[in-house]
Order: C-alpha cells, then structure tokens, then sequence
C-alpha cells in the first residue's frame, strides 16, 4: 500500500486536527492536570470523538464501528499528539477492545464492542507486571475454580485502569514467568470482588494505575479464547499498540520541532536571530530527518497491521524504537533551543517532554523494541 | 514498437520482461564480482567480456540506457512510472547495470533542461549509446564546500573560451572523453553570478589529468589541469555567468543518485546480522556480544526507515510532489548510513577487519577493509554531511542565514 495519504485520509486528518486544536489543545490538558481530575481525560471529548467515528474506526460495522483501518486511526492519534490530547484510544480502541475484537467469542463482542465504538465504555489492558515492559513476563495466577477462573496477582502501568468499565487481564493458567505459553486473557469488570485499582500518576498527567487481584473469581464466559492460549491475541494488541503509540509520539515529535523552528526565527540574542547560528541549525537539520524517517516507519507499520502483513511485529518494534528516539531527541533539543523558557511550566514544551518519556516507557522502550526486532530476525 | 506504444503498465511489464529475457545475456543475470565488472563506456571503453559489449550494444539501442529521456535523443521516451517498472524487471531478472554514466546520471537531465537543441542532438544519443564518457569538474584545491568561490578561468577570444585552472576529486578524469565544468567567466561579479557552465573535451591540448592515491587505496579520482585550453563557446550550456543554477540543478541529481547508491548496496550486500553470526556467534539465538547486537539492530532500522523513506519521495513524485531539496537529507542520512555499516562490519570482524594484504585475511574481509577507508569519503564528496545540513536548515526549514 502507498505510502502517500489519499483524499480521504487526508480529510479525516483535517477532521481530527479541526477537532483536536478546538477543543483538546494542550490547555485541555493543564486543565485537567491543574484540575486533579479523577481519569486524565475528559469523558464529554471522547464522547465527541467516538460520534466522529473515532472510538469505532478500526471495528466492523456489526459491532458498531466505522469499517476503516489503522492507518486512518494513526492519522488522529498523530493529531492528538500534536496537543497531547488525552484519550482512552489506546487503552479502550487499541488494546482491550482489540483483544476483545480479535479473541472474543460473539457474545463477549456483543457486549462489550458496541459500547466502546459509541464512546460509552472504556477498558484496559491489565498486562505488565514489574517495572519495564516484558511481553511475556506473567506472574499473575489464574487458577481453575468451578465454572471459571480464580486470578490473584498485581499488575501496574494500566493505561486508563482508573475508571475503566473493565479490564481485559493477563494471567498465567501454566507455565513459568516469561513462557509464552500458558498465559490466558480475562476479562473483569469494574467492582468485581477482590478487584483493586489506584491510579498511579505520572509525568505526563495521564491516566495509569495499579490493579491488584485478590482472588477475583472469573466465570468462563469472560475467558477470552482458550484459557492457556491469549499470547496470540496478546502479540498482536501488543504490537498494534506500539504501533498506535507510535503515531501519537510522531505528533508530540513533530509539534515539538515546529514550535522549536519558530522559536528559532523569533528568538534574538547578540543582535541576530539565533536560528543563524550554525550550532543550532545543524541540530535543527538532524531532528528534520528524524522526523521524516519516523514519518516511514510509522506509515509502513499502520499499512502493515490493515494488510495483515507477515512483517507487522517487525515492523511494530522498529516503529516504536525509532519513534522513542526521535520525541526523545526532539523534546530534550527542544528545552535546550529554547532556552530557560524551556524549563517553565509556563511554555508547553516541557509537557512534550515528559510525555515523551512516558511514551516511550510504554509497551517497551527503545532498547527492548531492538531486542525484539532482533529476535524476530533471529539473531 | 509495440513494446512502447502500451499505455497499460502491466503490458509494458509483460512485454519488458519478454525483451530482457531474449536479450540479456545470461553471464550479464549474474553478480558483479567487482568494481572491474563495471562498463563505464566512453571512446577508449573497456568491456570484462563480450556478453558485456553485447548487453550495452541491445540496452543503448534500446534506449533503456537512459530511460526517460525522450527518444529523438537516445532514450526510450519511457514515463515515470514504466522507468520504475523497467527497473523493477531488471533487478527481478538480476541483471547487471549495461552502463555507469555520470553523462547520463548527471549531465543528462540538466542539458534536457537547460541545452540548446544543437547539444542536446550532439551528446546525448552518444552518451546514452555509452560512446561518451564523462567526468565531472566541479571542485578545486581552494573550492570544496564552498564550490562557488572556484577560480578556473574561462576568458572569450573570438569564438571560443580560453581556459586555465585545475580541478581536484574529479573521478574518472583519465578515463573520460568529455568533462562538464564550472568555470568562472565575471571574476568581477559576486561569486555566484560569474560562473558559466562549459563542456570540455579531455583531448584538447593543454588538458592533462593525474590520479589521486586515498587512505584506501587506489581511487578513481584525479587531480585534472587546464593550461590555455581552447573551448568552443557553443559548448557552454545555458546563459554566459549563469552557470551556478546548471550546476545546483546537476548537484541534486548527483545527490539522489548517490542516496540510491547506498540504498542498493544495503540491499545486495551480505546482513550485518549475517556477518556477525559468523565472527560473534550465538548464545541461545542471539548474538553473543549484546553491544553490538544492540548497535546492529539500530543500523538495520535505520537503513529500513531510509529505504521506506526513498519510497516514500518517490510515491509522492508520481502523484505529484517533485523532490526538491529532500535529496539533501538523502544524501546526509544514505552516506552517514553506510559509514555506520562499514564501520560495524570492521568491529565485527575484529583485527581481520583491518588487515591490508596477505593470505591471513579473506578476500571479502580485505575488501571491507577499503570499503571502510573508503566510506569515509561518502560524507565529503557530493556536497558534505555539513553542507547538506546547511541546506536542509535554508531550503527546508527557513532558517535565517
């Protein structure tokens, strides 16, 4: 698939940044921090959102949903990276729905996939346990009890824990931490008794959590596919959220840069626009190529995932371990260029740079991206 | 012929695949083993076998030496998108270039641009057919980076320019019959508008050429001098003192090409994954040095975002956008890329990664070696990494000078 937007692409594009600069720019944001509100994200803007089709875009129309691919769904989550607009994409569309999508039997899709394509429900991935992401590394137990599941185990950097309606968990039935194998996808509603969530706030004002199971007992209708078999629909979540990460890095990425090159245009010391000195326009030519080779990737890796390509897990851990690297190397050059503004809570490029940070913490940073890319080569 | 007049793209495919099968060649279907497999053409050429003559003889009449340049002058008239499919069959097929050409690669395009009629007729049909070999005279021993300060004079008597000066790093200038050249022709004006853009013929008296010795060896570049050298003035292309905008013109085709010259390269030569199994070997399938597993990883990404990159520019030249100076970062980031590779290929390979001569040391890891030293020069030649960087933050970006 071309690498280029068609026409349409590029009107959901004008949609979604009509739709994000109006009503989410990054004072949606600092509102929400300064505010200390509950979930990080505004409920009324999602559900703007999911009636332009948002929240539905990735699922079919049986359930609700809008029938078009990731590569139209990147394109608003670029846009919501350009304010870092908070929305429970990733967590609700991306990851638990698509495990739902991708692992549940009609029932459990009936009753789940309808409302979160009308913006009514969000859920999460209970998945990482520890400190850094490892994709496979489940300790949490899910022991068979009479008619289901009982799970007992702790689970942290819950995108959207908090507030979820519920949570799709990832529990061992066999097998050792860090075997594939044996790992099983449960879904839990909110309430369910023994169920604990806390909302651990970090950097970037969003929304994560700390979910503890104290043997909450999961009825077989909320197993997703075969109890000792969720690493399939797990890889591939996995990957379409590193992927869907991503794209809202390379808007952070680029918003960053665009407000750096203007600073640089404007900002005048020694009697001369400091966008003339050679130290600074040289770093500015770098972080342009960045940029555009993270553009590649990300692109590539959207169209994987709608084409089904055999390459979308290689290309999942390229784009999010160039796309880490780029916001990273953006955000930092960007407080330096601008100098001690750059460190103020007044100008927003310090919310780019702690959601940089965060970013890349999620779903695996850069360093872990380049093992597995490894290990998917074989070597 | 039927070959061209389909408008349909996949019989355009059909049909060049057939014609390449009946006239490429077998012994041309396989790898080159080494630079001395290349056909430069030229009066004096030299071909490594028949097959060789014969494959440039079909291809040059064909004109599928030159694609896209229009038919009356050497080419095949081929539109963008079958030029794209041509090249597609020929690397499907494994066929080797019938020809390098910098007159065709370089000077081509800008004397369709800016050529009268009268020298698009007189070089390009030879430089297509390969009859012609050209050489580049752009820098001077005191004009590198700053290449519009250069100082080799062209001065008219009567009907000709009188020219006196020296050129450095011109590659291939004891080969080539021609040489394209930026001479200055104001020395009052300001240094931009003084410079005229002049085709010279290497027999001429007064030219004589010398080749430069590299860290790595032997190279194809030479030191080139002009002393009273009489030149025609009807080969001077485009307006007299107007030479500089010919010249950038030319300068972004030779950017381009040496972007795609790295890409290439990334795809034909042997992984550096591959190559690392061998020296570092494995611990439970994963190389045993993790600091250089983790570097290889990154250069093999890098390389897959630069590959997908090109693709991108190219996509967006067919529907529309022509790439303007996005070459620059193609040029910065190919060459920057394949330094990064050598320079990892000669860590991997340990002290049999920097060994000159002798029977301890294979011939793939001697290559790499003058590879390496070679790589170097990637990121200088063609405008350097810095040049390219100031470019960009102009061009590109509207940063302030």
């Amino acid at each position: 698939m071309s690498l280029v937007l068609t026409e349409d692409q590029e009107s959901i594009r004008k949609m979604a940044r009509e739709f994000v600069q109006r009503r989410m720019p990054t004072t949606h944001l600092r509102a929400l921090r300064d505010g200390a509100d509950a979930l990080g994200y505004s409920p009324a803007c999602w559900s703007e959102l999911a009636g332009l089709g948002v929240a539905g875009m990735t699922f079919p129309e049986a359930v609700g949903g809008v029938g078009l691919g990731f590569a139209e769904l990147g394109i608003v989550l670029e846009e919501c990276g350009r304010t870092l607009a908070p929305t429970p994409i990733v967590s609700t569309v991306v990851l638990a729905g698509g495990a739902i999508s991708l692992g549940g039997t009609d029932a459990q899709r009936a009753r789940w996939l309808p409302g979160v394509c009308a913006g009514e429900r969000v859920l999460a991935l209970a998945h990482d346990e520890g400190t850094r992401h490892a994709r496979h590394r489940v300790a949490t137990r899910a022991e068979p009890v009479a008619g289901g599941f009982r799970i007992t185990g702790e689970k942290s950097f819950v995108l959207d824990g908090h507030g979820a309606d519920a949570l799709v968990v990832a529990a061992r039935v066999a097998g050792a931490s860090a075997d594939r194998a044996g790992i099983g996808l449960f879904i839990v509603p909110a309430g369910s008794p023994g169920l604990t969530v806390a909302r651990t706030p970090l950097v970037d004002s969003r929304n994560a959590a700390r979910v503890r199971l104290d043997g909450v007992v999961v009825p077989d209708d909320q197993v997703l596919g075969a109890p000792d078999g969720g690493a399939a629909v797990l890889d591939r979540v996995l990957d379409r959220g590193a992927i869907a990460v991503s794209a809202e890095m390379l808007g952070g990425a680029l918003e960053a840069f665009e407000r750096t090159v203007a600073y640089l245009k404007t900002r005048r010391q020694f009697g001369v626009l400091i966008g003339s000195f050679q130290a600074l326009k040289h770093r500015a030519a770098q972080m342009f190529c960045e940029v555009e080779l993270s553009r590649s990737i990300v692109l590539a890796a959207l169209r994987a995932l709608d084409d089904d390509g055999p390459d979308a897990a290689l290309l999942a851990a390229a784009a999010k371990a160039r796309t880490t690297d780029t916001f990273l190397r953006v955000a930092g050059e960007a407080i330096q260029m601008h100098g001690g503004i750059g460190v103020t809570d007044e100008l927003d490029i310090g919310l780019f740079y702690k959601r940089a940070r965060v970013a890349a913490m999620t779903l695996g940073d850069a360093a872990y991206q380049r093992d597995r890319y490894a290990r998917l080569q074989g070597y | 012929m039927e070959l061209l007049s389909g408008d349909d793209l996949e019989g355009f495919r059909a049909a060049t695949r057939a014609w390449l099968e009946a006239n490429c060649p077998a012994a041309m279907r396989t790898p080159a083993r080494s630079a001395d497999d290349d056909v430069w053409g030229g009066r004096a050429a030299v071909f490594p076998s028949d097959d060789a003559r014969v494959w440039l003889e079909r291809m040059g009449a064909r004109g599928f030496t030159a694609p896209t340049w229009p038919r009356e002058y050497g080419g095949a008239g081929l539109t963008a998108e079958q030029a794209r499919v041509l090249d597609e069959e020929l690397r499907s097929l494994g066929c080797r270039a019938a020809l390098k050409s910098f007159g065709v690669w370089m000077l081509g395009p800008v004397l369709l641009q800016y050529g009268t009629e009268a020298q698009k007729l007189a070089f390009l049909p030879p430089t297509a057919r390969g009859e012609l070999r050209w050489c580049q005279g752009y820098s001077e021993p005191a004009a590198g980076s700053d290449l519009a300060s250069l100082q080799t004079r062209a001065v008219l008597d009567g009907d000709a320019y009188v020219v006196d000066g020296q050129k450095v790093w011109t590659s291939h200038a004891d080969k080539a019959d021609w040489m394209f050249c930026l001479v200055r022709t104001d020395p009052a004006a300001p240094k931009h508008e003084g410079i005229s853009f002049l085709l010279i013929d290497m027999r001429s008296p007064g030219v004589s050429t010398r080749p430069i010795r590299l860290i790595s060896g032997a190279s194809p570049f030479c030191e080139a001098f002009f002393d009273g050298v009489r030149v025609p003035a009807a080969q001077l292309v485009g307006r007299v003192n107007g030479g500089w905008a010919v010249a950038k013109a030319l300068l972004e085709h030779e950017r381009a090409l040496i972007s795609r010259m790295r890409d290439a390269a990334f795809g034909e030569d042997e992984s550096l994954e591959s190559i690392a199994k061998r020296y570092l070997g494995t611990v439970d399938g994963a190389l045993a040095d993790p600091v250089l597993r983790d570097r290889i990883a990154q250069a093999s990404m890098d390389s897959l975002c630069n590959s997908l990159t090109l693709r991108r520019s190219a996509e967006g030249a067919r529907s529309g956008r022509p790439p303007g100076a996005e070459t620059s970062m193609f040029k910065l980031y190919g060459t920057e890329l394949n330094k990064r590779r050598l320079e990892l290929i000669v860590e991997i390979e340990g002290f049999r990664g920097v060994g000159v001569e002798g029977s301890e040391f294979s011939a793939d890891e001697l290559a790499s070696t003058r590879a390496w030293l070679r790589s170097r020069a990637n990121s200088i030649e063609g405008g350097s990494s810095e040049i390219q960087l100031n470019i960009i933050a102009r061009r590109v970006l509207g940063l302030p000078e």
